[in-house]
């Protein structure tokens, strides 16, 4: 059957695809500025340390400086969940904590001003592990928050934002089990999302028409207006805050941390009234930016033997190191997405956020539900393995389905109104060979000599899919050409050219008579920004609501022209005429002779949908030197209807990188646990995959249409790098033949399993050939 | 090694040193000196390429030969322009993704328009290195195999993983000549 759509669907060319292959393209770092001066942030040497005194005056009257900004002369502006976190401290609590901001005429310059600011520190002791944050007499970051531990709940979520997962009555629940079983796993390895550019910021306070309050920034995103909201928010009322969104060289959802880069950037402007860029060093990025949360879950579990879980009950531990924005959402999120993925009517899971001295956590893919999934996974995975449950099996049971429920982020019950994806989960399995490839828990596919391969599956799915308000204009112009306006900003998933096909398939117009409005907050309206795989379904809602909205105030201004009801009507490249009469045609041009259609759209929050995703992998282990080499990737989803094919391809083989599938091979940030300074804090050390180690990927991409909404289709890019990694524990364990429960699974860790490493982690028996 | 370095440098009536670059076919006459606009000795080339000549289409990111962002041809071969001091490449034929269009017609090379045919990108900050280090395979090698495509792009970091749609932009376009 062929598809209904003339571009939906199809293969287009990203509308930005010339300016990207030309090197066009104007990131941040790219744009030019009259006047511009460069910031750099002086970081802190100390874990835990109290400022006793700062002097910046060498620094100030070194030529070319303009400005230097410490807690002593700035604001008490604070931000983060809850709003305690000051941009600048008199305590710093990471290695690499912000201790002074400096202005000057080049990077050198304000490089060499940073080595003059005297600071007299007391150094205080640290804390960087989890467990040892709460551990009576443990060093205290904050004296809001004893024992390190951070409220749960996030405002923005609602007055009553997920805090646990508790339904039912767990006691009745184990009472039911055919089996009982604890286990603890952490997904603590603290990957690094870690996108291509690095944050970066152009600030300028102060705008003629707008008045002194004002500040304008150019800063790579993914979310200009809700940046704005944020700034707005932090800066004061009375500040206006418009901000840009060129091209975002990557941010995974971590730029939505840039509150710090910004208002550095922006105070440094404040008081030298010129732009000034902030551009984080990549060590920097590494060192002082977003990372995962860390995530350990210590759980009992009781199970059926078809596969019924009973009960879960438990301690969820997350680490957000030094500060929380967003943990307690990703928190809200997590739990919600567990229960999508493994029905059982009694969970009594208690999560509980600690602060160490370390940098702080994120938003990461996956936001939350991976962090708690790849815990939760290789500990049900026991109960199957005792049970011998195959794990496609207990996927496919325990997945969301029409007729269940779920709470979501709000704390809110919601029944489920999206599709089956079993029929999806099959297909994956048969083009990956699951059938002749599983051979049981802990047995290898195959084994030639030192070579072990073996086999796993993960599945996830997210109903942020539908979360938060997009707004957008369409306006019809008198030369018929269609003008979207949206805060959508494009960060790399083709979004805003999707946004192009969508109107044009709406108007069949030709796609070049559609463009759009740069991702500007001062003349788009609200735009939450392309979070949790949210733009197919609501932003890309808003926009075709508001093309909707449009044509049908075109049709109403052709109607007494053609001499009918706007019902009517139709339209195609440019022409309108009556179904009824088809031959009288009437230009677009006419009918907006001096005038401008104006349609407008909103989409509010609906959390009733949810995407999924399955990822099958293939490893070799090898046994002599412990290195994993993952093979084959085999991920299949359903997303309703396809948008653009290629576009949709990048995302699900995304599932590699950004804190994905390698966070359980090679991919962590190594804290020196004597200083808590980063080890790897530079892509020579931390590791990444190269196109000389791609696996090969197949995508398996069904199209049942979401009943729910115009044009069926749901978005699932957000969640590509989610089921991966548990799949990987649990094909490595089943390829070694012994359990494997920790991230990343690097080869001390397989030798160490088989046996082959002594305590001093010295290999034995001659493995490594001596 | 100063003399190697200087040996197409040339002093200026003034005394200034100064030194000639030929970036994308154009030869550019550079005053070395820390003043704004000159050529400092601690300059990389892709600092002088981005914020003296302007050619701001080389990207930066990890500014220690890591990532292969700043991915440009000397001579026809792909070098890490982040790695060069800028004094060092006095006399070199240098092509940044820029010099790739046909100056006059400003038509695509066809490797650009195969990246753009088969969306070989997400966010798009690593295709000009990329774009520059298949171009100095292709010209090495005109017909490479898949490996050999994925062994002289194994230097182009890509957070997005556009690599699998970047194999096959390269492909379609290896074996033809422009």
């Amino acid at each position: 059957m062929g598809k209904p759509y003339r571009y939906i669907g199809k293969a287009t060319p990203r509308r930005d695809g010339a300016e990207i292959v030309t090197g066009r393209s104007h990131f941040v770092d790219d744009l030019r500025f009259e006047r511009l001066l460069h910031g750099k942030v002086l970081r802190s040497p100390h874990a835990h340390a109290i400022i006793r005194s700062i002097d910046s005056s060498r620094a100030e009257s070194l030529g070319g400086v303009k400005a230097v900004l410490t807690w002593e002369n700035i604001p008490d502006l604070r931000y983060g969940n809850p709003r305690v976190f000051r941009l600048l401290d008199p305590k710093v609590r990471y290695v690499g904590d912000a201790v002074a901001v400096i202005a000057a005429e080049s990077e050198e310059i304000a490089r060499e001003a940073a080595g003059l600011v005297e600071i007299d520190y007391e150094v205080l002791p640290a804390v960087f592990g989890d467990y040892e944050a709460s551990a009576p007499g443990a060093p205290q970051l904050y004296d809001e928050f004893p024992g390190n531990v951070l409220p749960l709940g996030d405002p923005f979520l609602g007055p009553k934002s997920m805090v646990e997962i508790a339904t039912g009555d767990v006691e009745s629940g184990f009472s039911e089990a055919d089996v009982i079983f604890e286990g603890k796993c952490g997904y603590d390895n603290l990957p690094n999302p870690m996108p291509m550019e690095s944050p970066r910021v152009v600030a300028l306070w102060g705008r003629a028409a707008e008045g002194p309050d004002a500040v304008t920034f150019w800063v790579s995103n993914q979310a200009p207006y809700l940046m704005k909201a944020v700034l707005g928010s932090i800066l004061g009322g009375n500040v206006d805050v418009r901000v840009f969104g060129g091209p975002c060289g990557g941010s995974f959802g971590s730029k939505l941390m840039s509150w710090q880069p910004m208002c550095y950037a922006a105070l440094l402007s404040k008081n030298t009234g010129r732009p000034v860029k902030v551009v984080y060093s990549k060590e920097e990025h590494l060192a002082a930016f977003t990372l995962r949360p860390s995530s350990r879950l210590d759980i009992k579990v009781g199970m059926k033997k078809d596969g019924t879980v009973t009960a879960i009950a438990g301690d969820w531990l997350i680490g957000t190191g030094s500060y929380s924005q967003t943990t307690q959402a990703q928190v809200a999120v997590g739990c919600g997405e567990a229960m999508l993925a493994v029905r059982c009517k009694n969970w009594n899971v208690k999560p509980r956020i600690v602060c160490t001295n370390r940098t702080a956590s994120g938003i990461a893919r996956g936001f939350g539900g991976q962090e708690l999934k790849c815990a939760l996974f290789p500990i049900l995975s026991r109960g199957m393995a005792k049970l011998e449950i195959d794990p496609l099996d207990f996927m496919k049971k325990n997945f969301i389905r029409p007729g269940e429920g779920y709470l979501w982020r709000n704390a809110q019950w919601y029944d489920y109104r999206g599709i089956d994806f079993t029929k999806m989960m099959d297909k994956g399995a048969e083009v990956f060979g699951w059938e002749q490839k599983w051979k049981g828990w802990l047995k290898p596919t195959t084994v030639e000599g030192n070579r072990r391969i073996g086999v796993g599956v993960g599945v996830h799915g997210n109903a942020d899919v539908g979360e938060d308000v997009s707004e957008a204009y369409v306006r019809l112009d008198g030369n018929g050409r269609v003008v979207v306006h949206s805060c959508l900003q494009e960060h790399g998933t083709g979004q805003r050219s999707n946004a192009l096909k969508v109107v044009a398939e709406v108007f069949q117009t030709p796609l070049e008579w559609v463009s759009m409005t740069p991702a500007d907050t001062m003349v788009n309206p609200f735009e939450f920004g392309p979070f949790g795989s949210r733009g197919t379904y609501i932003i890309l809602g808003a926009i075709v609501r508001a093309a909707e909205d449009a044509k049908k105030k075109l049709f109403e201004l052709a109607a007494p022209m053609l001499g009918c009801d706007a019902s009517e009507l139709d339209t195609a490249d440019g022409f309108i005429w009556a179904k009824t009469a088809p031959e009288k045609r009437l230009r677009w041009q006419r009918v907006l002779f001096q005038r401008t259609v104006l349609g407008y759209g909103r989409f509010e929050p609906d959390y009733s949908l949810s995407n999924c995703l399955m990822s099958f992998v293939e490893v070799e282990v090898d046994t002599d030197t412990g290195k994993l080499t993952l093979l084959r990737v085999v991920n299949a989803t359903d997303v309703g209807q396809i948008i653009d094919p290629q576009g949709l391809e990048g995302q699900l083989c995304g599932c590699l990188g950004t804190a994905g599938i390698d966070s359980a091979i090679f991919e962590e940030t190594v804290l020196d646990p004597l200083s808590g300074r980063i080890l790897n804090a530079n892509m020579i050390d931390y590791k990444w995959r190269t196109s000389s180690e791609l696996p090969a990927i197949e995508n398996v991409v069904f199209e049942t249409p979401m009943p729910t909404h115009r044009f069926h289709a749901i978005g699932v890019g957000e969640i590509a790098t989610s089921p991966g990694p548990s799949a990987v524990l649990m094909a490595a364990s089943n390829a070694v033949g012994v359990w494997l429960d920790g991230y990343p699974v690097t080869p001390a860790k397989i030798l160490s399993a088989l046996g082959k490493l002594g305590s001093a982690g010295k290999i034995k028996d001659g493995a490594n050939g001596k | 090694m100063t003399g190697e370095i200087f040996a197409s440098n040339v002093e200026s009536a003034a005394g200034d040193k100064q030194m000639s670059l030929m970036v994308n076919a154009h030869s550019y006459l550079l005053t070395v000196g820390n003043r704004p606009g000159e050529v400092d000795p601690a300059h990389t080339l892709a600092f002088t390429l981005r914020e003296t000549l302007g050619l701001t289409g080389t990207k930066v990111s990890c500014d220690k030969g890591a990532c292969g962002g700043c991915t440009v041809l000397m001579d026809g071969k792909a070098v890490l322009s982040c790695m060069l001091l800028t004094i060092e490449c006095g006399g070199k034929e240098i092509t940044t993704i820029e010099g790739l269009m046909e100056p006059k017609t400003g038509a695509l090379d066809p490797l650009q328009q195969s990246f753009i045919d088969h969306s070989a990108f997400q966010c798009g900050f690593c295709t000009p290195g990329m774009i520059m280090s298949a171009k100095a395979l292709l010209a090495e090698n005109p017909s490479p195999s898949e490996e050999e495509i994925k062994e002289a792009l194994s230097g182009n970091f890509c957070r997005c993983i556009s690599q699998y749609q970047v194999v096959e932009a390269v492909k379609a376009v290896s074996g033809k000549k422009r």
